[in-house]
């Protein structure tokens, strides 16, 4: 049997295993994404999206189609000691995919909605209608697949003119103790006019069997209003993860996110910024630390389509080991988005004789008054500069964990919220001493 | 409307210099592709058995490929199969000299400018005339002989040097390559042929005019420059095409091989008839160009103008095999009214030592669509290799558009790569700034336009900057003296 017939057969058994009838509600988007998923079928070895990432070669090796929508939820007694103190007070906990009330805790007297998507859809139906059609569909296939095969998922709505709220700290965890794992979350936010808010998402994982899983985010930032999204994802296990994430941005908002990639086996993050507004401003950072056979595959797309707006895109990784980095990063400015100003800049350095990186940034610009522009850099630690550190006294180890870190302190430079920063800090001071 | 408006209209107004026919009496090939023809196009050119096998390998796997379909341009389906496959300007005997050239053909190349008795005597350069399918006359043949040097069409040398064309023919661009090299593979008819032996630096520039004439016809041409160890030579290749309604064909291939120390520089001003100002007619130029560093400290640069062709589709590529061999690429590409070009170059790192280059300028204007598409890739054993690539975009008008598609992969980790893009008009602050000075506005246009691009128009060989830049004043023209 040939590869491309086998990959066929992969996504058709998968469509042939998913039983729509499972699901009372949303059913009629369900059937739509899962007809537009089935034209498109999982990413072939020569998909351009998908060209350095064989996710579908990996999924197939490590999962029967019938596997890919289903999975136990077990019980998990206690997590408090994997969520940082600084965020327990507010904070929502899933298990394999599962909203965990037992586990999560939400701040008292806030005025942010916080709902299981499920709940959600009964009492705020058309709030989530009127702006699900505002968001553009994304034509990923994962996101295909999770539209129409989600389990569960999170609805946050932040009223007009909220400001002062804590942060929400959303806490993804996958036991693969007992088994494999596959799970789909849907998250949606309604981030009000004049409204600010920020959400920190982490993904972690126990156990050492293969896990996939998907999230779609889909983010809406009203007019004036100021959102920031931070994801850590520091999973220890075996972990197959496509997320992916559209920021619909309105006039004279703001978006800041940050994308944390420190471990799994295959990680994608497909980000979308969608400026639909003058006088946005959209900052997006990312930081990814590989190291052993993790692949950590960054997308991101900024689609300027009002005039005015301003967008910055900063991503640094480091590759050790044999592992792979794939950045991609799009910027459109369409044809009447005049005065845009967007900038974008990969950094990357390589650490070992295997890790490679494949980067590809991209300007699509229809518009002749524009400022954009991106740079972007391959190569290693700089002989020097080590030198310097070492005639001073100070060990070649710590020397090197103190020119990375110099190098990712860019990147964590850019936090705002203290607490937020220090935690990550912490994760990745700790991750560059014990790589050296 | 403001000045600089008026220099924009100006420039989309212009019309094309060269879009005028002769009437040459041409010797045709049915239209229309099949076995068929390859053998009659063999037959013509009295080819040896083994050309015509190779050349009927490449169209049975041309038969088995699909027309890419991934660059950024957009045209209607071609039918290959309405498209005169070979086209020859009739001539009685082979011309021995200029003198027995046809008059007017003498007249066709008067009228581009190249006149061929007079370039012998003033410029002293080597031209090789390739009109429609056939090359027409070459000169300074003899002089160039005295060295060593070949340097003739490829008909010639497939007659002359079969064992050198045997050897190199298809080894830098394998007939099975792509679609379009594919095709040309099977259907060439007739291109320059260069080698320089060890040790010789060619004393003048080669270089070749490439001519379509014929309606309906496709130019199908393949240009083979081997340089021996120590060798050196600069090649140019200028093209034109008259003005028609219906779109022609281009699918050229060009390879260059250099050994040990050997320095090959290839240079271009592509002037394909572009179409008229709403678009219709122009030639699709979808060239296959790669050059492979064999040798240790080789070096192949290519430079190019891009102002012509309704769509261009081609990316001069360096295989850098040998260790401490460079390779650059230097390119200004203006697109107007409906152009289409998505043009770069592709560096493959594979020695130790590996350098490359790339500065490309993209400058998009009317209604056109400009994209740069490129790939740098070290791989995995090209230590220390360097790679330092620019491309800029300049738009011009707002109904146009600049992309940018650079591949990077990094397989070792002693490499520096960099790459660095912008895109932007001509700044109100700048043109500010010279009128300051008591530049008016139109010169001040003229100076930046000109300052962006002259990091590559001076790599341009002297003979062929003055022509660049003519071209590029098509840009200018108004605002320069």
């Amino acid at each position: 049997m040939s590869v491309t017939t086998e990959k066929k057969n992969f996504t058709q058994e998968l469509i042939a295993s998913f039983d729509l009838s499972k699901f009372k509600q949303d059913s009629e988007q369900r059937k739509k994404a899962l007809a537009a998923f089935q034209s498109l079928g999982l990413p072939e070895g020569k998909s351009e999206e998908y060209k350095f990432t064989p996710i579908t070669k990996l999924l197939a090796k490590q999962f029967k189609a019938e596997e890919l929508y289903t999975s136990p939820t077990p019980a998990v007694s206690d997590v408090s000691a994997l969520i940082p103190k600084a965020f327990q007070e507010n904070c929502v906990v899933f298990v394999n995919g599962v909203y965990n009330p037992a586990l999560s805790q939400l701040a008292a007297g806030s005025k942010v909605v916080i709902k299981p998507f499920q709940e959600a859809m009964a009492t705020h139906a058309s709030v989530i209608s009127e702006k699900l059609n505002e968001i553009k569909d994304n034509n990923d296939p994962f996101a295909l697949l999770n539209a129409a095969m989600w389990q569960d998922g999170l609805f946050i709505h932040v009223p007009k003119n909220t400001s002062g709220e804590k942060p929400l700290f959303i806490y993804h965890l996958h036991d693969a103790n007992a088994s494999k794992v596959t799970s789909h979350t849907r998250l949606m936010v309604v981030v009000e006019q004049s409204a600010e808010f920020s959400i920190v998402e982490r993904t972690d994982s126990l156990g050492k069997n293969t896990i996939f899983n998907t999230i779609n985010e889909e983010i809406l930032v009203d007019e004036n209003a100021s959102f920031s999204y931070c994801k850590i994802q520091n999973d220890s296990g075996d972990l197959i993860h496509v997320s992916n994430t559209t920021v619909h941005q309105k006039k004279s908002s703001r978006a800041d996110t940050y994308t944390f990639s420190l471990d799994g086996k295959l990680i994608r993050n497909n980000l979308n910024i969608i400026i639909d507004g003058e006088g946005c401003e959209s900052h997006f950072y990312g930081l990814y630390l590989t190291d052993g056979d993790t692949l950590v595959d960054n997308h991101t797309v900024v689609d300027h389509k009002q005039p005015n707006s301003f967008s910055n895109e900063l991503y640094k990784g480091l590759m050790d080991g044999k592992s792979k980095g794939v950045f991609n990063g799009k910027i459109f400015v369409r044809p009447h988005a005049q005065k845009t100003n967007a900038f974008q800049s990969n950094r990357n350095i390589l650490l070992s004789d295997d890790a490679t990186i494949n980067t590809k940034p991209q300007l699509e610009i229809w518009a002749d008054d524009v400022k954009c522009s991106h740079g972007c850099t391959t190569g290693q630690l700089d002989d020097e500069a080590l030198f310097y550190l070492q005639s001073r006294g100070i060990p070649k180890a710590t020397a090197k964990a103190m020119l990375l870190y110099a190098f990712a302190g860019e990147v964590l430079e850019a936090i705002k919220d203290e607490n937020l920063k220090q935690y990550i800090d912490s994760i990745v001071s700790e991750r560059l001493h014990k790589s050296f | 409307m403001s000045k600089d408006n008026q220099v924009l209209e100006e420039f989309t107004s212009k019309e094309y210099e060269h879009g005028w026919t002769i009437d040459l009496e041409s010797d045709s090939a049915p239209k229309g592709l099949n076995e068929d023809i390859i053998r009659f196009i063999s037959a013509k050119k009295s080819e040896p058995e083994w050309l015509l096998e190779w050349r009927l390998k490449a169209y049975r796997h041309w038969t088995t490929m699909k027309e890419p379909k991934w660059p950024n341009v957009h045209y209607p389906e071609i039918n290959f199969q309405d498209i005169i496959y070979y086209s020859a300007p009739k001539q009685k005997v082979v011309p021995k000299s200029l003198d027995e050239v046809d008059p007017e053909l003498i007249a066709t190349f008067k009228k581009l400018g190249i006149s061929l008795t007079e370039q012998k005597r003033l410029t002293g350069i080597a031209v090789d005339a390739v009109i429609d399918s056939v090359s027409v006359a070459t000169t300074f043949k003899e002089k160039l002989g005295e060295l060593g040097i070949i340097f003739c069409s490829f008909s010639e040398a497939v007659r002359e040097h079969p064992e050198l064309v045997k050897k190199y023919l298809g080894s830098v661009v394998p007939p099975n390559d792509n679609y379009y090299a594919a095709l040309n593979s099977a259907v060439f008819t007739d291109g320059s042929f260069c080698y320089i032996p060890k040790g010789v630096k060619c004393p003048m520039e080669l270089s070749t005019y490439f001519r379509i004439n014929a309606a309906n016809t496709g130019q199908f041409e393949r240009t083979l420059i081997v340089a021996e160890e120590a060798s050196y030579v600069s090649y140019l290749e200028g093209c034109t095409a008259p003005m028609r309604d219906e779109n022609q064909l281009h699918a050229a291939v060009v390879e260059l091989y250099a050994m040990k120390s050997a320095e090959i520089k290839y240079s271009t001003v592509q002037n394909w008839y572009p179409g008229d100002k709403n678009g219709k007619g122009g030639i699709y130029n979808f060239v296959t160009k790669r050059g492979i560093c064999a040798g240790d400290h080789s070096k192949i640069s290519w430079t190019q103008v891009e102002t012509g062709s309704s769509i261009t589709w081609k990316y001069p590529s360096c295989i850098l095999k040998g260790d401490y061999s460079s390779g650059e690429f230097y390119s200004v590409a203006v697109t107007n009214n409906y152009q289409q070009a998505d043009t770069g170059t592709k560096m493959i790192h594979i020695g130790k030592h590996t350098r490359s280059r790339i500065v490309s300028k993209g400058i998009s204007a009317g209604k056109s669509q400009n994209s740069y598409r490129g790939q740098v890739h070290i791989l995995k054993r090209a230590e220390n290799a360097r790679n330092f690539s620019q491309c800029d975009s300049l738009l011009m008008g707002d109904q146009c558009g600049a992309h940018t598609f650079p591949y990077i992969d990094v397989e070792n980790k002693s490499a520096h790569v960099e790459h660095e893009a912008t895109t932007s008009k001509i700044g109100e602050d700048q043109i500010f700034y010279c009128q300051q000075r008591g530049i008016d506005e139109e010169a001040a246009v003229a100076l930046i336009v000109n300052g962006y691009a002259k990091e590559v128009l001076k790599q341009l060989p002297m003979e062929f900057a003055v022509e660049a830049q003519k071209l590029l004043a098509l840009t200018l023209e108004g605002s320069v003296g």
